[in-house]
């Protein structure tokens, strides 16, 4: 078997051109909004690191949208009653779909002080919201499958609607921490309302999964705990937002654990490091929902093009911004080591 | 009386009904058995987790981002060791989200030698432990400072880790000052309202005696003995053990000063330098092993500060560099400091010549012979807790 050998083949993944069911209009502008602003950060961002104006860029080119519909299906908002997010490093799209702004993730790449995720303390994508219950996004593969475990307990103990989200890659499943998740939120005495996800792009920076894993689906080894599984195909919206509106209806309700496996694309290969280029082979969300929206009359390619332009000037500006602005003070460096309040537990 | 067992779970009590905790938890840590060492029987919020080291440390911080405050307990600190990423991560949360996610949730976990308990019940965490930025952490002596210490951990808004001396666990107060406020005197009223009794304990419930919300602060070192020869800072089960040894050395004509740190992180520097400064001799006393032990960084931080005020190089006693504390005695007495080899490395560290003066303007310390037997019982300081440990509990 060589290593190219796709570990799920084509055939056997959720077809690129998903479901036959529509979204109606406005919804699917929506997203494809959100996705052109997405993909227009991301290819800001590696820009910059080429540039020399960041020092690292990992992210998300390929997974827009996925995470786009995964942010506007999830409930946003503080506290047990709402969602809590457990992402990873390729999240930057769920982020934009929440609300987040890309002048912020531009700070972050930049390292300024201005960047509200992380005070310049962090790669870029690593994204931290406390007023959205979005956990700081962390470099470590798979610690949020085991972190997510107590945010999913206290939930599950609130009742009510609020659920945990966890997403992490496929090369990270094979960690401790992933069976952990799987352990604890199945427990016979206490299933946990989680939404566990793999997003499988079937690498890990240069190694594929078809040599590493033997399972057919990541998703099947729910089954063993008696977990519901789905897979779907994350390049297309469409697809990918009924799955996981399927998804989050079940645990949101039953108050149970769902497996969701998506597939989807890599666009830009792993990071900076290998390179950062675009990958022509692997099918494009951002190409097919154009397509898309052309054939149903809903957008014309023309029209994509004026509003990525426009978009595209809009994120200069904000870019130029962030170049004016100051990194941390070097006397910053010990602040934050120790909390004085219980700012999680309410204390301002 | 209570032992340092019964007065985790005293203490865990009184977080549960004064200081909002919301979770005790870990492997047997829930009815029946209520953890090895006994230490969480007959609390509210006491649950069993799988065996699963990862699990309990991760669902502690996401217990605690999620506004709850638990303690967790790593059955053996030796088992603690698959958890060091996680560890760093919640040391790391508050910082990296630049002051957003504090991570309130305390970790207690038994440390160390002493219960013939060879390889993977022996271990040390304290130089592992202070290696991680961003935790507060604590190793208790005796049952008032594992209470007070305990419930200023429950109160913190930040994580933190009380390391319990495993041998310990069964000791009780030999000070006035070890004695916890509110408890009864008589050790066995204690025993009666709040140890599970043998065989069924299902209607069981604890009847706690009023004791104190009376915490301890973190940074804050005790001295157990004033001494002007030397100075000797240790912490957990050595305290004890260094403790017997000044006494009998004071018979020598040794007077030995026993800094009890209490807190590894923060700690109490202006203690350490006090107490430096006044004898100029001084020994950090620990059992983790000796390389890149915590000791060494107090040793570095002497130098740096206190150069000029020494009369001899500061010294480490603590583990040997060795792969395991092995399960014959001879072999674990010769992996961790003991009784004997504490009173050598202080005989040793009081009679070292000084440093930049000649051996003829040596100032002397007289040692006289001793008047009574020298040799401690290692075995006096091990209470037999290891066979009393799930395999042969009361429980069983
Ligand atoms: C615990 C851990 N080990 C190794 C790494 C280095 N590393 C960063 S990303 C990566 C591959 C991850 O692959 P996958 O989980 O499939 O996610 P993807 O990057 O493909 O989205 C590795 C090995 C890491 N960050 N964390």
């Amino acid at each position: 078997m060589t290593d190219m050998t796709p570990h799920v083949s084509p055939e056997e993944r959720p077809s690129p051109r998903g479901s036959t069911a529509q979204l109606p209009r406005e919804e699917l502008i929506r997203i494809h909004d959100l996705m052109i602003e997405g993909r227009l950060l991301e290819e800001r961002l590696i820009r910059m690191q080429r540039q020399g104006e960041a020092y690292f860029w990992i992210g998300g080119p390929g997974e827009e949208a996925f995470n786009t519909c995964l942010g506007l299906l999830a409930d946003k908002g503080q506290g047990l009653d709402h969602d809590y997010f457990h992402l990873h490093y390729r999240s930057s799209a769920t982020l934009l779909a929440l609300g987040g702004k890309s002048i912020d993730a531009l700070r972050q790449m930049h390292n300024t002080v201005t960047d509200p995720h992380s005070r310049g303390r962090n790669f870029c994508g690593h994204f931290s919201v406390r007023e959205w219950n979005l956990v700081p996004i962390t470099s470590p593969i798979e610690v949020q499958y085991s972190v997510a475990i107590g945010t999913g307990l206290a939930q599950a103990r609130q009742g009510g609607k609020g659920i945990t989200i966890v997403q992490g890659g496929d090369a990270g499943s094979a960690e401790g921490d992933f069976a952990s998740c799987l352990v604890w939120a199945s427990r016979p005495m206490q299933p946990l309302p989680m939404l566990i996800i793999v997003a499988n792009n079937q690498w890990g920076i240069s190694t594929a999964a078809s040599g590493q894993h033997g399972e057919k689906y990541i998703s099947d080894r729910g089954k063993a705990f008696g977990m519901k599984t789905m897979t779907c195909n994350g390049n297309d919206p469409e697809t990918a937002y009924f799955a996981i509106q399927e998804a989050m209806d079940y645990v949101r309700t039953e108050r149970r654990p769902l497996v969701l496996e998506c597939f989807l694309s890599r666009l830009y290969g792993h990071s900076s490091s290998s390179g950062a280029n675009y990958v022509e082979e692997e099918p494009d969300c951002i190409k097919l929902i154009a397509d898309k929206l052309d054939q149903r009359g809903w957008r014309s390619h023309e029209e994509t093009k004026k509003l990525t332009e426009a978009k595209e000037a809009e994120m200069t500006e904000w870019y130029k911004q962030v170049l004016t602005e100051p990194k941390p003070d070097a006397s910053e460096v010990h602040m934050f080591t120790f909390a004085e309040r219980n700012h999680v537990g309410g204390e301002a | 009386m209570a032992t340092i067992a019964q007065a985790v779970r005293m203490a865990l009590h009184m977080g549960e009904a004064h200081l909002g905790v919301t979770d005790v938890f870990g492997e047997d840590v829930g009815p029946p058995l209520g953890g090895v060492f006994t230490a969480t029987q007959g609390l509210k919020t006491a649950w069993n987790t799988p065996l699963d080291e990862r699990g309990i440390i991760g669902a502690a911080m996401g217990l605690a981002l999620a506004g709850c405050n638990p303690v967790c307990e790593i059955q053996f600190c030796d088992y603690a060791f698959n958890t060091i990423d996680l560890l760093k991560l919640c040391g790391n949360t508050f910082w990296a989200s630049a002051g957003q996610w504090n991570v309130p949730m305390t970790m207690m976990t038994p440390v160390g030698a002493g219960i013939h308990g060879s390889l993977y019940h022996s271990h040390s965490f304290d130089g592992q432990a202070t290696r991680i930025p961003g935790w507060k952490i604590v190793m208790p002596s005796n049952p008032r400072d594992a209470y007070g210490m305990l419930l200023t951990a429950m109160a913190d808004p930040n994580p933190v880790m009380v390391l319990l001396p495993k041998a310990l666990m069964r000791a009780k107060a030999e000070a006035p000052y070890e004695v916890i406020p509110g408890e009864p005197d008589d050790a066995r009223e204690l025993r009666k309202r709040i140890d599970a009794p043998i065989g069924d304990r299902t209607g069981w419930v604890p009847d706690w005696p009023d004791t104190e919300l009376d915490m301890i602060a973190f940074g804050k070192a005790r001295t157990l003995r004033e001494g002007t020869d030397l100075t000797v800072v240790t912490y957990g089960r050595l305290a004890r053990v260094a403790m017997r040894v000044a006494d009998q050395l004071t018979d020598e004509g040794i007077s030995a000063e026993i800094i009890d740190l209490r807190s590894l992180h923060p700690y109490d520097w202006d203690a350490i330098v006090a107490s430096t400064r006044k004898t100029g001799r001084v020994l950090f006393l620990n059992e983790d092993t000796e390389v890149t032990n915590f000791g060494e960084h107090l040793i570095r931080r002497c130098c740096d500060e206190l150069f000029g005020e020494l009369r001899v190089a500061p010294r480490l006693h603590a583990g040997e560099h060795v792969p395991g504390v092995g399960l014959a005695e001879t072999l674990e007495y010769a992996s961790v400091p003991t009784a004997d080899s504490v009173r050598k490395a202080i005989v040793e560290l009081a009679e070292a010549p000084e440093v930049g003066r000649s051996m003829r303007d040596q100032p002397r310390i007289v040692r006289r012979q001793p008047t009574i037997d020298v040799t401690i019982d290692a075995r006096e300081l091990q209470a037999s807790v290891l066979s009393e440990y799930a395999f042969g509990g009361r429980h069983r």
